[in-house]
């Protein structure tokens, strides 16, 4: 059974080769860069044999942790691979802990996971002097890289598990990631603020010992210090962490395997019509209506619009952390950056629900219209009210001008140049009411070609606006601030409207194609 | 454009299954046809029929190395009933959405009631009801919410498309339902819903992929009727299926089709030449075996 799933989850690596060759450069590129940094890990780790024990120490225990710490954070950020989740194999009869050990391994098998495990074990090679800690230092390498990929696991299937459930549906399912997104943030804090005490890393590394991250990490040079009770207590602590994160794990896929994503069940009153009912009742007026209800009760669109609040928030951390104010002034626009291309995606967020606009025969301008209206609604306000904010919290009103004009700019020809983008391409996206955590297979490479295309576009489209904005900064003089500003008020709508005209025309010609395209992916 | 069929709230719940049965003689202004030979009249002109609802001349759709849609010339007379027949593969899904602007045909004409959908696709599609199989909807809107939006989209003012949809909801029995997310709806609710949006702009024609599949003998029967009585106001619909039975009671025209091509076509009557119509879909298609299956799965 075991060897049945890590066979079919090479498989399914050995079949994305044969999707397209961008796919399979892309492999060969992850692979190759991937192979690099192993290659690059096991010097230093083998380097560490000419060191001093405490230098190893310090060195592994904090890039265990962090590699630990990179594994439980990063699968809410990007979306990583499952093919073999949960829901997937709930219809084949097999013995739940038969599962967990099967998704174990076939994780480990996975260019990340197998990374990782090389790594780990390679971490014996530091002790080269002394056999009996390198034999502990193998064993705990298995430990740590299995505990990697079992966080993983956990955390996504967790997340999915609560994403799914009827409550979490809305808002605070998106809500209640957020501190996790800022786990980064605050751990980087506290260790900014450790490192000025004198000889910081190795008692930060000493304080991670004795954490669930760090604790397997420091068992080797536990004993190679000559200190077997701490070593003992770190299995201990690492001990409790792995049965604590497989309790979870095993906990999350069990639910998964009997809560189909669909259980949810809401009703409102009748004759509610929501923002159909206020916008303008024509064909753009009801997608940006339409958009606008997804924008706020999808999770796949509420991950995104998470940042708008967020993205302050991580800048204004950043800058008590390194005492560099001019960062928190980039939140305006970076929001504005974000939500303008943010938009690349909403045709493949439709899915085949797309048949509709085709069916009914909406002009390819007014679906444009209506899909950047409804961003613009939140995004332009969300934009002006952060520049502001951020500004005050500093009492520094100089930059302002020229930063809206900039925001203008991206937010403006960001909406333009996706309008062209999503009307050219679409790509496999999660599909509604999947987990938005999800990727789907062959997602990577279009997306990430279209999303290249689409910034170096806007970059050109911005390119007065930054010009401005910097003129401004270096020579500190308002003139040319107001004058960015002017700018970007003019030039970011006519921006807009040619996007929105090249993209409608290109969608009136193509939307066969493209909904052929949502069948096959869907 | 106007509203073609105003009447269709008043036929839908009192007139029972008995009025969907036997098709009535194909009405007088329509020539007849010739039965099952593979229309060997005027499908040969190359030109579509303007008078007919919707007229097909030599579509072709290839994909790939498959010719999923092999040159399929069909006329729908206004006012019919038609049903679209095949096995599974046959290529009905891939004929309909080339019909009605879905999907690009490699070659071929469409035109429905004289309009060439490939050439002027947004006054072809004013004419169209579409209820595609398999697609999602934008389920993340409440059933009125979505009517509303699929009438706004075909460019009525909102006054018109709130009414109408208030008027579609009661026909289609979900005013209950009108304010529950469509995501949370059964199958046979959310194709009722469906049916709704795709009815909404008043369309002269109803072109209906496999409207009865997942949908419970009840809600099938009340969507039979509303489609009966959107006929009987002069519409046309088009229906595919494979449910032989549903098709014999239900239309007055069917076509069969296999293999991307016609292998019949006419009145129902017609095709099926005084026999069972599933009988003589199995003659025309083939591929009916006598097996019992393999030994392991012999439990007796």
């Amino acid at each position: 059974m075991v060897a049945a799933l890590v066979r079919l989850r090479l498989l399914v690596l050995r079949n994305s080769f044969k999707r397209s060759v961008g796919q399979l450069v892309a492999v060969i590129l992850g692979g190759l860069y991937g192979l690099f940094v192993l290659g690059m890990i096991v010097l230093g780790l083998f380097a560490l044999n000419f060191a001093p024990t405490e230098l190893a120490r310090t060195i592994v225990v904090l890039g265990g942790s962090l590699v630990t710490l990179g594994w439980a954070v990063l699968p809410l950020f990007f979306s990583v691979e499952q093919t073999l989740d949960g829901p997937h194999l709930s219809v084949f009869p097999i013995p739940l802990n038969k599962l967990l050990v099967g998704l174990l391994v076939s994780g480990v098998v996975a260019v990340p996971g197998a990374v990782t495990m090389l790594a780990s074990i390679l971490t014996a090679g530091s002790w080269l002097r002394l056999p009996g800690v390198a034999v502990i230092a193998l064993v705990c390498g298995v430990a740590g890289a299995l505990l990697c990929v079992m966080l993983s696991r956990a955390v996504t299937s967790a997340a999915a598990g609560l994403a799914s459930g009827r409550r979490f549906k809305e808002a605070a399912g998106i809500l209640i990631f957020i501190p996790l997104i800022l786990l980064g943030p605050i751990i980087a804090g506290t260790a900014s603020s450790l490192r000025h005490s004198a000889n910081v890393l190795p008692s930060l590394a000493d304080a991670m010992s004795w954490t669930p991250l760090g604790a397997i990490w420091a068992i080797p040079s536990q004993v190679a210090l000559g200190d077997p009770l701490g070593a003992v207590f770190r299995a201990l602590i690492g001990a409790a962490t792995i049965a604590v994160v497989f309790v979870v794990w095993r906990w999350g896929l069990a639910r998964s395997l009997v809560t189909p994503v669909h259980a949810t069940s809401r009703v409102r009153a009748s004759g509610k019509l929501g923002p159909l009912g206020l916008l303008p009742g024509t064909p753009a007026g009801a997608i940006a209506a339409r958009c606008l209800v997804y924008w706020f009760r999808d999770p796949r669109y509420l991950r995104q619009l998470v940042i708008v609040p967020l993205m302050p928030l991580l800048l204004w951390f950043y800058t008590t952390f390194t005492h560099v104010p001019a960062i928190v002034f980039a939140a305006g626009p970076i929001v504005a950056f974000l939500l303008g291309v943010t938009l690349i995606a909403d045709v493949s967020f439709d899915s085949t629900a797309f048949v509709l606009h085709v069916a009914k025969g909406v002009p390819g301008r007014a679906d444009r219209w209506g899909r950047a209206f409804a961003v613009l609604v939140f995004g332009l306000p969300a934009v002006v009210v952060i520049t502001f904010l951020m500004a005050a919290l500093h009492s520094e009103w100089m930059p302002v001008p020229a930063l809206l004009g900039l925001s203008f700019a991206l937010l403006l020809g960001g909406l333009g140049v996706s309008s062209v983008t999503s009307a050219v391409v679409v790509f496999p996206a999660p599909a509604p009411g999947d987990n938005p955590f999800k990727t789907r297979a062959g997602a990577n490479t279009a997306l990430l070609g279209s999303t290249f295309l689409s910034w170096g576009v806007l970059a050109i489209v911005a390119a007065p606006e930054i010009v401005l904005l910097i003129v401004s900064l270096v020579t500190g003089d308002m003139l040319w601030g107001w004058l960015c500003l002017l700018v970007g008020v003019v030039l970011g709508p006519i921006s807009l409207a040619i996007g929105v005209r090249l993209g409608g025309q290109v969608l009136d010609r193509r939307a066969p194609q493209l909904l052929m395209q949502l069948r096959k992916d869907a | 454009m106007t509203d073609v069929n105003p009447s269709v709230p008043s036929e839908g719940a009192d007139v029972a299954p008995a009025r969907v049965a036997p098709a009535p003689p194909t009405p007088s202004s329509m020539q007849p046809e010739v039965p099952a030979a593979a229309g060997q009249h005027r499908i040969d002109s190359p030109e579509p029929d303007p008078r007919a609802a919707l007229s097909l001349r030599g579509l072709v759709k290839t994909f790939g190395q498959k010719r999923a849609v092999d040159g399929i010339s069909l006329d729908v007379p206004v006012g019919s009933f038609y049903g679209l027949v095949g096995p599974n593969g046959a290529g009905k899904t891939t004929t309909l959405n080339m019909a009605t602007g879905l999907l690009t045909p490699d070659a071929g004409v469409v035109t429905v009631h004289g309009v060439d959908v490939w050439r002027h696709p947004l006054t072809a599609k004013a004419q169209i009801g579409v209820l595609a199989d398999g697609a999602r909807l934008f389920d993340r809107l409440t059933g009125e919410q979505l009517v509303v939006y699929s009438g706004l989209l075909s460019g009525m003012d909102r006054p018109t498309a709130i009414s109408r949809t208030r008027d579609l909801l009661q026909l289609l029995d979900l005013q209950d339902a009108a304010g529950t997310l469509v995501v949370d709806y059964s199958a046979g609710m959310t194709k009722k819903i469906a049916l709704a949006g795709a009815m909404v702009h008043a369309p002269r024609l109803l072109v209906l992929d496999e409207p009865f599949e997942s949908v419970d003998p009840v809600s099938a029967a009340n969507i039979r009727d509303i489609l009966g009585g959107f006929v009987s106001g002069g519409g046309t619909v088009i229906v595919s299926s494979h449910v032989m039975d549903l098709v014999q009671r239900m239309c007055d025209h069917v076509a069969v089709i296999t293999g991307g091509r016609v292998v019949a076509s006419g009145t129902v009557d017609e095709v099926r030449g005084g026999a069972d119509l599933e009988d003589r879909f199995v003659e025309l298609v083939g591929g009916r075996r006598v097996q019992e299956g393999p030994e392991w799965l012999r439990h007796s």
